[in-house]
């Protein structure tokens, strides 16, 4: 016992440090591989614990169950390219939350006979209905991050309702489970576990893509919560301490996230719409009610466009060409396929409309505010990282750079598809990461800097969420990149974002907007740095 | 034991809400893929229940044994991975910065 605890105490402190030393980017590496160290301490005294009262022959067969376990993880872990973190954690949550329901039902399975404690019935259920939780609504929302279904929020009538009446009878259930302890049936748990997969199932469907943040940093703490039981079910100190540190990780960046983005936890997951909806592109606005799952080449396009910045809209592919096709016209007319989007979002503004692509600043102008800009902040969005365009936006900050000019990137708490994914992008492409600055830090920089560069991002920097009342963004947290001197914006065309509110910052005077496919759109901004170099300025 | 399960889990809360929020926006989706690879501690529960239990419920242990181990594997694996990829203007080089020294 004595021995049990010190262990526990050793291996949970190994955890937290490992945690601590996350707090810089200078030390996470170390960090990693301290918590990788601790998991690997903690499963080899599992080992060795279950060696003195095992069957026998179950600890090789566990060892090589183990070992195929790890291969598939590392496996799975180096294949997976950075984009789709957001799925991998998804999918490795869900198989968490399987193993620890898992864990409930073989205890019950096993141990069900003997044991009358009514904690160990109570935990056992309670494990099951997490860990099935977890598993159904990560698979959906892994499934959505990947693009193969269920794009657009999906629910059925009464949607809401029967969420609540599985949560409940799943409930239910588990306190059946606890009264009777196993006196009349086992098979409770079994039924647990599928309302608990249902419920959660249920739970992910109608979570649209911008809302996907919260979604997964909801199923991790899930997951946390799903081992913290299983650790009381079957007695065991490291089991319930981790569960409870992951936990409350997924807690914090689920109330971050939420912050990030003005919903309430409850608004995500009931599917509570806020009731004014000015301003609302077609295109962008899941309509109320039934909605039957997309065709499958609608929804090939819309795996596109589900961003936060609505990157891609119907006209995917077309829209790029047609910007090309513009060329040295006045950005902000707009070419070919935007006209129905540019009908669609006039009749909400007409008089704001009409003089924009006269007012706003010409295309002309871009090479010589490029080179003047001294200070300049860029701004990306999802939409970069479905444009794939990083590496040119590592490409433009060098250019910038290398003319002396500051350089910052600017990073929305909820730009990408989980708690941190631009970062990461960013990382990736080789940016440092002294140059990422969160919200708090940037938008003070803004009123100074020369140049803000929005590379597909919309409802991040709408300033309608601080001047607009009674739309879904109003009150969101936003980056202030209209108080920067000039703006040019590279996103993929007008229309409004995930959130389905018109950006006002687009007409503003001193905004350029380059419609476009941002991985061609930034290389011409670096051309023009290049290529119109002015000797003596 | 129920009385140190509650302390340990009470605990690790505590701590862990201190320690966690600590780290920055910039590191939050490694801190995640750190904190799933965690989840996966289950892993333990997994081995203890399998090798004690009657085969029927052995192979359902076995079953969260493979995938707990997935899990955890994985979730360090690409932690690592992306963890790798912050460098600093100073820290150019494949050297990290070692944080006893």
């Amino acid at each position: 016992m004595a021995v049990t605890i010190l262990l526990a105490v050793i291996i949970l402190s190994g955890f937290i440090w490992g945690i601590r030393l996350m707090q810089s980017p200078r030390t996470a590496l170390w960090g990693n591989r301290l918590g990788a160290l601790s998991m690997a301490l903690a499963v080899i005294w599992a080992f060795l614990a279950a060696g003195d009262g095992g069957a026998p022959g179950r600890i090789p067969t566990a060892l090589v169950l183990a070992g195929v376990g790890a291969a598939a993880g590392i496996a799975l872990g180096q294949a997976v390219k950075m984009i789709h973190m957001p799925q991998t954690v998804a999918l490795l949550n869900g198989l968490g939350g399987a193993a620890s329901a898992l864990v409930a039902w073989a205890a019950v399975l096993a141990y069900g006979g003997q044991v009358e404690a009514q904690i160990f019935w109570a935990t056992s259920g309670i494990a099951t209905a997490a860990g099935a939780l977890t598993l159904g609504g990560s698979l959906i929302a892994g499934t959505k991050l990947q693009g193969l279904a269920f794009q657009r929020p999906y629910q059925v009538p009464g949607h809401g309702y029967i969420l609540r009446l599985l949560l409940l009878v799943c409930g239910f259930f588990i306190a059946l489970n606890m009264a009777f302890q196993g006196l009349f049936s086992t098979s409770y748990v079994p039924l647990i576990a599928l309302l608990g997969l249902l419920a959660g199932v249920c739970m992910a469907l109608r979570i649209g893509g911008a809302d996907m943040p919260i979604i997964i940093s909801l199923l991790n703490s899930l997951s946390g919560v799903a081992a913290a039981v299983t650790g009381l079910a079957v007695e065991n100190l490291i089991l319930t301490g981790t569960g409870a540190l992951v936990g409350v990780a997924g807690l914090i960046l689920t109330r971050i996230m939420c912050r990030a983005m003005n919903r309430s936890l409850l608004v995500v997951l009931t599917g509570f719409t806020p009731p004014a909806r000015p301003q609302v592109s077609p295109e962008t606005e899941p309509p109320a009610g039934v909605k039957p799952p997309l065709p499958v080449a609608e929804a090939e396009r819309e795996r596109e466009k589900d961003s936060p910045a609505a990157e891609r809209s119907g006209e995917a592919g077309a829209a790029p060409a047609a910007s090309r096709e513009a060329g040295e016209e006045p950005a902000a007319a707009p070419a070919g396929a935007h006209g129905e989007a540019g009908e669609a979002g006039g009749v909400g503004e007409d008089a704001a409309a009409a003089p924009a692509g006269e007012t706003s600043l010409s295309e002309d102008r871009l090479p010589a505010l490029l080179q003047e800009a001294a200070r300049v902040v860029i701004v990306p969005g999802y939409g970069m990282a479905v444009a794939q365009a990083q590496q040119a936006v590592r490409q433009l900050v060098d250019a910038l750079e290398q003319r002396g000019k500051e350089v910052k990137i600017a990073i929305h708490p909820v730009a990408g598809r989980m708690p941190g994914h631009m970062n990461v992008l960013l990382a990736e492409a080789g940016i440092d990461y002294e140059k990422l600055l969160d919200m708090d830090a940037v938008n003070p920089q803004f009123p100074s800097a020369d140049l803000a560069i929005v590379v597909g991002a919309c409802d991040v920097v709408n300033p309608a969420a601080n001047t607009v009342e009674g739309t879904p963004i109003s009150g969101m947290p936003i980056l202030n990149a209209e108080q920067a001197k000039h703006v040019i914006i590279c996103n993929l065309d007008e229309n409004p974002g995930y959130s389905g509110v018109e950006n006002s910052l687009y007409r503003q005077p001193h905004v350029i907007t380059l419609w476009g496919d941002a991985a061609q759109t930034v290389p011409r901004l670096t051309t023009m740095l290049q290529e119109n170099e002015t000797p003596a300025s | 034991m129920l009385f140190a399960l509650l302390i340990i889990l009470a605990a690790s809360a505590l701590l862990g809400y201190r320690v966690i929020s600590g780290v920055p926006p910039l590191l939050h989706t490694p801190l995640m893929s750190g904190m799933n690879a965690l989840s996966g501690i289950t892993v333990i529960g997994a081995v203890a229940v399998f090798a004690t239990v009657p085969p029927e419920a052995g192979a359902w242990a076995a079953a969260a044994l493979v995938l707990a181990m997935v899990n955890v594997a994985g979730g360090f694996w690409v932690t690592e991975r992306m963890l790798r990829m912050f460098r600093g203007k100073e820290r150019e080089s494949e050297v990290e910065d070692i944080p006893w020294q």
